[in-house]
Order: structure tokens, then sequence, then C-alpha cells
């Protein structure tokens, strides 16, 4: 059978989080919390005679976005006005861009299975998001919170080729917009949304096969089944000799099929005209450069430079760059301890501390250990004051009662025995309470040692000094060795 | 002493700073007026006499502390009675655009114009009748009736603006305000014999404006005369931050003492004199701009060669606008709503049954001319003819201070007169609508009459900000004329 190659670009649609909306003072607010239409004024709500006035922090955010994807920014850019008929719309038409858009041409690298590679952005550009619709039995009801907040829209060129790469996409463009603090980017909230562009061509053909649309993505799984399934589809057809139709596809959660789009809804003449109450936006171009240089360090920048100054190992840069907030909290630890070394700072989080919160199934930012409670733990650890084992147990204790590591160690008595009278005394009793074992020992069986070892840790419940305990075993060993007489 | 209501509007100001009157007295002198005249002008489609007496009331506190001499910068609007058309929003106050579809609608917020009147101390008396959606040129596009002319109840006032036009008129209000988007202040005030001012399109908020053609929309002021409109205007011009395509910057200073001429550069376009124009309308105008030569301006043949042009291209571009604008109107949020089978249903049935034809007809010639395949041979050439008529202006304004012209090539038409020809309504406008594509202030003002005694109007047109030099014209020719203060004997 015939190979068949998927072609895939993404369309994405983030909510800027803004305080205020796009083109009115309303607050931007969390809609899945808030009560409905508490968010509203005459403006977002599309009473008769009101006029959009442009969000100036929202302008900001969208530039800070497409430097990040290394656009080129237009100087000019317009906004016009799409229409169609649709109750989470309040106008009748969706004010946004299309001829000459915010900004164009970027791209971002993503990478795959170790594999770099980067995908080109075709355009960015700023509109308005619509109400929220709750469809009932026998009525829908409309919430116009939402209805007005700043949305932006990132066109990716056909640059994918797998879902491996679509997923890669996805998240890297959710680390970007989290990075550049512009939006929460959350998926289930529909903070942001997805739509994929597909078609499927014989393996090495050069010319592109007919596309469908699936819209309304809502989460990473649904986008990556959904496609998943368009590619067979489309493949099959071709493969039975049938064409592919040019559509716009939805993606049905429960029976896991693309279905099309009713007519009315696909066969949309969007009519779209420069907008006459908003002057083309012209932006300064010194503007622009101010935002270039407060631009915040991404993540596979941050990566680099964790691994090449910090020293620190690729998987655990990985892990403490996947998300800002851990990223943030690690350097917010390294720079609350300048004298611990990064690296254990970087294994404490990326190890132990994210295991806890995978566990709890909670964000880091919800963690009851500040910076100064964890640098404090690892400041013990490296003063040898406590045992990296104890030190696991410490935490799991900060972690569920957010007390602090001295506290802890006091109140469990965990703190590292360094007094050799202490840890001989032990010894002592180990020695005469095995014979036997001390016996083979000295008739050379080695390994006896570190079961001794073990024995004598375990009478002091892990506390005692490693290195320390090592050489007091082996000098009263040593010590008997001689008393025995001659075999 | 003269009646209330027949006062100036200077003159009611001055009687109110003496105490020989409170803006109570005048404010139920005006309603009286409504009661006695209204039944049969049919100027108003709401009168809020209890907002009105509310306004009054405060004006009188107002001018109670000038007298004590707790407040000296009084405006001239304090205590005044004044109309405003319905197609602006007043908070809590019935708007509906002369529509069934906005029928029981009253705005969350007042418009930015009316807002700066009432803050000043105008008294707002009602909103006043208007072709639906302030499309068409003689108020009998309204769902709710057709307004009168005062000076021939058997015509039309104009339009759209006819109800504001005519309730000046007809003395029921000092002034009112108007929208123009395609002559809709200055023709009804030709037909009404008052003095009407199109701004620069920016220089009044349209914030409240309820939107026909955005890029052409202006909010205007009918009075008797223009220093009456200069009290109004002053009052709103001036930079909006709710409305982005305000002007930003001081408002050029409306000097009205002056009433010598010398030196203005009068341009009189040879394409505005045509054929089909009214002999008496031409004639009337011609003498007009003696009177102007004679004040000292210098008169000089000028050409608009796109002139002709302006008709099809407002006929492009305004529909194409207002099919966007209008597509709120769905009964989803607000108005009335005729419920369907299903959402689409809904939506046709709402829409179907509560717009009027004209309103369809419009909104089916721009969603045509903004459709995909047609927009390039519609919208987007009528843009890049209006570039080429704002040009014609540009070239124009190089040359001459202010352009004159008639405002109509006729006076007031019978009611029913054009009902089964739209053309010929839209023809009604021919000498307005270049003003508005080019958004140049225009001012229309009484200069004589025709043989059934109807009024005459000429129009003069500035460049784009040019509003101080419409009104000093003006003001100048009002002092040397007595046309604007002829009545309709009502």
């Amino acid at each position: 059978m015939t190979e068949f190659e998927p072609i895939i670009g993404l369309e994405v649609h983030a909510e800027l989080q803004t305080r205020s909306k796009m083109f009115c003072g309303c607050a931007v607010v969390d809609s899945v919390s808030a009560t409905a239409n508490t968010r509203v004024c005459e403006i977002c709500t599309g009473m008769p005679g009101t006029l959009p006035v442009i969000n100036r922090r929202a302008v900001e955010f969208a530039i800070r976005v497409a430097l990040a994807l290394h656009c080129e920014i237009a100087e000019t850019s317009i906004f016009a006005r799409k229409n169609y008929f649709y109750p989470d719309l309040p106008k009748g038409f969706q004010i946004s861009q299309y001829e000459l858009p915010l900004a164009v041409n970027g791209w971002m690298m993503i990478t795959t299975n170790g594999e770099e590679k980067r995908i080109a952005i075709r355009r960015v550009h700023l509109e308005e998001d619509t109400g929220k619709l709750t469809h009932r039995q026998t009525n829908s009801l409309i919430d116009y919170n939402r209805s007005g907040v700043p949305l932006l829209e990132i066109v990716s060129e056909p640059d994918l080729r797998s879902i491996d790469e679509v997923r890669a996409y996805a998240i890297a463009l959710r680390s970007l917009l989290r990075f550049l603090e512009v939006s929460s980017a959350d998926m289930e909230k529909g903070v942001i949304r997805f739509e994929a562009n597909i078609s499927v061509r014989p393996q090495g053909a050069e010319i592109l096969g007919t596309r469908t649309e699936i819209k309304n993505l809502n989460s990473l799984r649904a986008m990556a089944q959904a496609i998943s399934y368009e590619i067979d589809r489309q493949s099959r057809l071709l493969a039975n000799g049938q064409e592919v139709r040019q559509e716009t596809l939805g993606w049905d959660e429960g029976l896991k099929v693309t279905v099309p789009q009713r007519g009315k809804e696909e066969a949309h003449d969007y009519r779209y005209f420069p907008e006459p109450d908003l002057p083309p936006l012209h932006l300064e171009r010194s503007w622009i450069e101010e935002i270039r240089a407060k631009l915040p360090e991404l993540a596979r920048a941050k990566r680099q430079r964790y691994v090449d100054e910090l020293k620190l190992n690729p998987y655990t840069a990985d892990v403490l760059t996947n998300e800002k907030d851990i990223a943030d909290y690690f350097e917010a630890t390294v720079a609350a301890a300048p004298d611990l070394p990064a690296q254990q700072i970087g294994h404490w989080i990326g190890g132990p501390l994210f295991s806890l919160l995978n566990d709890a199934g909670i964000k880091i930012r919800e963690t009851l250990i500040s910076v100064e409670q964890l640098s404090e733990l690892i400041g013990l650890v490296e003063l040898g004051k406590i045992s990296n084992s104890s030190a696991k147990a410490v935490l799991t204790e900060m972690f569920a009662s957010g007390a602090g590591a001295s506290q802890i160690i006091e109140a469990q008595g965990l703190e590292i025995l360094a007094d050799s009278a202490i840890i001989d005394g032990h010894i002592e009793k180990v020695l005469v309470e095995f014979p036997d074992q001390v016996q083979q020992y000295l008739l050379g069986k080695e390994p006896i040692f570190e079961w001794l070892f073990g024995q004598v840790m375990r009478a002091t419940s892990g506390r005692s000094d490693p290195q320390r305990l090592r050489q007091a075993l082996a000098r009263q060993l040593r010590a008997l060795d001689k008393r025995q007489p001659p075999a | 002493m003269t009646a209330l209501i027949d006062l100036s509007l200077h003159e009611a100001a001055q009687a109110l700073r003496a105490g020989e009157t409170s803006a109570r007295e005048l404010t139920l002198a005006c309603i009286a007026r409504m009661e006695e005249v209204d039944g049969h002008v049919h100027a108003f489609l709401a009168q809020t006499p209890d907002l009105a007496l509310e306004h009054a009331d405060r004006a009188d506190k107002m001018l109670a502390e000038a007298r004590k001499g707790e407040n000296e910068s009084l405006s001239n609007l304090v205590g005044i009675p004044v109309a405003i058309k319905d197609v602006l929003t007043i908070r809590g106050v019935p708007t509906t655009c002369g529509s069934k579809i906005l029928e029981g609608y009253r705005p969350p917020y007042t418009a930015t114009s009316v807002q700066r009147l009432i803050d000043s101390g105008a008294v707002i008396l009602g909103k006043t009748n208007t072709d639906e959606f302030a499309m068409g040129s003689s108020t009998e596009n309204s769902a709710y009736g057709v307004t009168h002319n005062p000076w021939d109840l058997a015509r039309v006032p104009g339009g759209s603006s006819g109800g504001s036009a005519a309730a000046v008129a007809a003395r029921m209000c000092f002034a009112a305000l108007g929208t123009d988007t395609g002559g809709s202040v200055r023709q009804p005030a030709a037909f009404c014999g008052i003095t009407g001012l199109k701004p620069s399109y920016g220089r009044v908020s349209r914030y409240g404006l309820i939107a026909y053609g955005s890029s052409l929309d202006t909010v205007g002021i009918h009075a008797h005369s223009a220093a009456e409109m200069a009290v109004l205007y002053t009052t709103m011009a001036g930079h909006d931050e709710l409305d982005s395509t305000s002007m930003p910057g001081a408002v050029e200073e409306i000097q009205l003492q002056d009433g010598d001429l010398r030196g203005i550069r009068v341009g009189v376009p040879k394409e505005y004199f045509i054929d089909g124009i009214q002999p008496a309308v031409e004639a009337a105008v011609r003498e007009a701009l003696n009177v102007l030569g004679d004040l000292g301006c210098e008169l000089q043949e000028i050409s608009l060669p796109h002139t002709n042009l302006a008709l099809p291209v407002y006929y492009i571009i305004a529909p194409a606008e207002a099919s966007a604008n209008l597509a709120r109107y769905d009964g989803i949020r607000f108005g009335p709503r005729k419920n369907g089978d299903d959402l689409w249903d809904t939506y046709l049935k709402t829409r179907g049954e509560l717009f009027g034809p004209e309103v369809k007809r419009r909104i089916m010639l721009g969603t045509y001319a903004l459709s995909s395949g047609y927009y390039d041979a519609y919208y987007a050439q009528a843009q890049k003819v209006r570039t080429l008529i704002k040009q014609d202006f540009e070239r124009a304004f190089e040359r001459v201070d202010l352009i004159a012209s008639p405002v109509t090539p006729t006076t007031a038409f019978p009611i029913g007169a054009h009902e089964d020809d739209p053309l010929a309504m839209y023809l009604e406008d021919v000498f307005t609508l270049p003003a508005n594509l080019a958004g140049v202030p225009g001012l229309a003002f009484p200069v004589g009459f025709d043989d059934s005694g109807l009024p005459i109007g000429m129009q003069i047109t500035g460049p784009h900000l040019g509003e101080a030099i419409l009104f000093r014209v003006t003001h100048a020719y009002q002092k040397a004329t007595d046309w604007h203060n002829k009545e309709a004997l009502l």
C-alpha cells in the first residue's frame, strides 16, 4: 500500500490576559468561574451607538509574541470586520485583522525525538473573543463576560508532518505564551484553542492534496486523536482511489470521528472590510524596540543557559524549563542561596520536589515550601548536617505541613550523628551481638563489613555520618584482629 | 414682550441670566408649544417632560448661583431647551432610530455629544423623528409616521433629521441635534428654512450616534442662526477618548463679531448648477452669492470634476458599512424578537418583519457590494473614487477658502412624491453627499423662498476642521439679511 505523508498546519487562538478587554474597559476574568454577564458594558454587548477603542496593552502583548516568534512587525496594520450572525457575537461582526495583520513571516523551533525543526509562522494578528454559549435542552444561555477579550491568532505554515510534531509545536507555543506572561494558555479552560488544516499526499509527491479543516479542538489529546483520525481517513480515501472533499470538520469527542459541519455554518462569506471605527494602527519603531529589549528569556534559551552556565545535566534542565513557574522557582531558589551549587538546587527541584508535586497533582505555585525553606534544607545536606535519605523524608514532611527543615529535623531527631564516642558505643554493641559474623569477617570474608556497617547504621536510625562510621568500624575490627590468637 | 418661544437662543440666555424668566418657565413654554403644534407636525417620537423639568430645575440652580457671583463662566446653553434626533442615545430614554426593530429599547448610556450639552446646562425636551436608521431624505421612512414641514404641512421636512429641523422651525425648541451621513442635517435645514451644520468628520464625537455609515456619520446641529449653532458646536466639539476617529487637539475658536468678509475667496463649483435645478433655487443662491460679494468675498468659478461620481460611490460605501452596522439587530439582546422555529428562522423573522423596505434595500446593496467576488469591483473601487473626490476638495481649497452651492436642487416636495422612486429620492442628496465623502464641514442657511413660499437654502463647505470660517461667513450674511428670521406660520 502507498505510504501517505500528512501535511499539517495549526491555527492557534490564545486569549491575552490583559487587565481590560480588547476594545472596552471591562475586566478580563476567568470565564469558567466568574458569574455570567457581570463583566460587560454597552461596548462588549454591542449596544447600538458604541465604538471600539484599542487596548494598548493587548497590542504590546501581541508584539511580544510576534517578536518571540521572529516575525516581521507591520508598522501599519488595520482592523477589519468579519461578518457573520451568531448569538455569541453581539455586533454581528467580529473585529479582527485580515489584510495587513500585525505581524507576518516568523518561525519557532520544535524538538521531536531529539531532532530540531523550524516551523514557519505565517501571521499573528489581534481580534476579539466571542461570548460563550451554553446549550440546554430547550434553550441556550449566553455569557458575554468573554465577549471582547483580546484574542491572538497565530497561524503556522503547513510545516508539521506528524502527530509528534503537532504536539511539540502546541506545547512549545503554550510554553512561549506562558514565558512571555501574556496568557495562562490553559487549554482546559479554553484560553487557548486549536484548529488544524490537514492534507495527505503519497510519500515523495510534490503536489499538495486537498485539505480539510478541523475546528474547536480543545485539548492536546483531542487534537492528536482528531488529526490522526483525519490522516487515516484521507489516506484510506486516496488509497481507494477516492477524493478528499475540501470541507470544515468538527471533532466528535464521544464517537472519536471527524464530522462535516452543517452547510449553513460552513458556507460563510465573511465579507471582510476595514473597520471604519478604528484608524489604522501605527506602531512606533522605538516602542517595538523597547518591547524587544524587555523580552524575557524563553524556555529554550533558559535550558541552554542552565546546561552551559549552571552546569545542570540536560535532563534536569528540561524538567526545570518545561514550565515557567518551575523555572521561576528554581531561579528564585538560586538567587536566595547564592552559596549553594545550582546543580544541587536543580536536582532537588527537578527530582524529589517534582515527584511530590506530581504525586499530589498540584502546581509548583501551590506548594507550601518557600524558596528560603528549600534552600535551608539543601544547605543542611551540603553541610553534612543531615543525610540524603533523611533529607528526602524531611522534604516530604515540609511539603505536607509547610514546616521548616530545622524544625522537622529537631522534632524527629534526624540530625546526623557525628559524635565519635556515640558511634563507637553502637559499634561495640553490634560486634558483641554478632560474634559469628565478626569471626567470619576476621577469617577473610570481606563483604561482611558492609553487613556490619548496615547493622550499626540501623541501630542509629540511619543518622550516623557514614564516613565516620566506616572509619570507626574498620578501626575496631582491626583492633579485634590483633587480639585474635593465631589459628 | 415677545413670547418666550420666539426669543433667539441668545435672547433667552440673556433673559435667564437677568432673571426675567426661569429655565422651568422656558421649558414649560416649549412643552406647551409642543402640545399646541406637534399634533400637526409630528416632529417628536418621544417627549421627555419629566427629564426636561429636572434639567430645567438644575439650570435654575446654576443661574441662581451665577447671579450670586459664584459661577461667572456660565454657558449660554444653561436652561435652553433642545431636542435630540432619535438616533442619538440618552440613558433610559426610548431610542428607536425610527425603526420597529428598536421599539421599546432604552439605552444604558448617553451619547457623548448629548452628555456635553447636558453637562453645560441644556434642557433635553425629547427625541425627534427620523427616517429609519437615518436612511432617507424626507422622514417618510420612519416606522412611526411622517413629519410634516411647518411651512406647508402637506410637504416633507426633508430628512433624515426631519424631526429636528421641523421642531426648530416650528419653535418647539431653540436648537436640535441631528445627524448627517449624506446631507441629513443640511437638506432638512434648507427645506425648513433654518440653519444647519454638518461638522468635519472627527470633530464631534460619534459615541452614542447609532451608526448608519460609520465613515460618513456626523453629529450635526439645527438652529435659526449660525450664532446659535456656535453655542452648541463649541460645547460639543473636541476629542473624545471613546471615539477613536475623533480628532485630538484644540478646537479653533469661533469668532462672530467681524462683519467684514474682505479677502475671503469663495469658489462656485460649476458642476453644482445643473439642469433640473429649480430656477427659484438657482436664482436665490446667485443672489446670496451677490450678498457675499457685497460683504467683501471674492467669487470665482471652480471645478470639482468628480462630483457626478459622489452619488454612486456613496450608495456603495454607506450601505456596505450599514450592512455590518445593522447586523446587531437580531432580537437576541434588545428590541422585540419574532420567534421562529430555530435560530436562523428567528433571525429571518425578526429582521424580515421589523426592518422597513429602505433599510432592507440598503442592507442588501451593502451585503452584495462586500460579497466575495464583488468586493474589488464595488467596495474597493468606491474607496478609490472616494479618494479622488477628497482630492477634488483638497485641490479646490488650495485656491479658495470655502465653496458655495445650493443645498438641494429643489425646495420641499409633497409627501409621497418620491414614494415609488427611490432613485429620485437619492438625487435629493446630490449636492450634500460629497462633503461627507470628503469629511469636510458643510453649513446650510436660508437665502430666500420660492413662489410657493417654501424656503431655499445655500450650502457653504470648508476645508477639514475649517468650521470657523463657515460660522464667520454665515454670521456676516445673517447680519446683512433676515431670511433666517422668517417664521413658518403655524
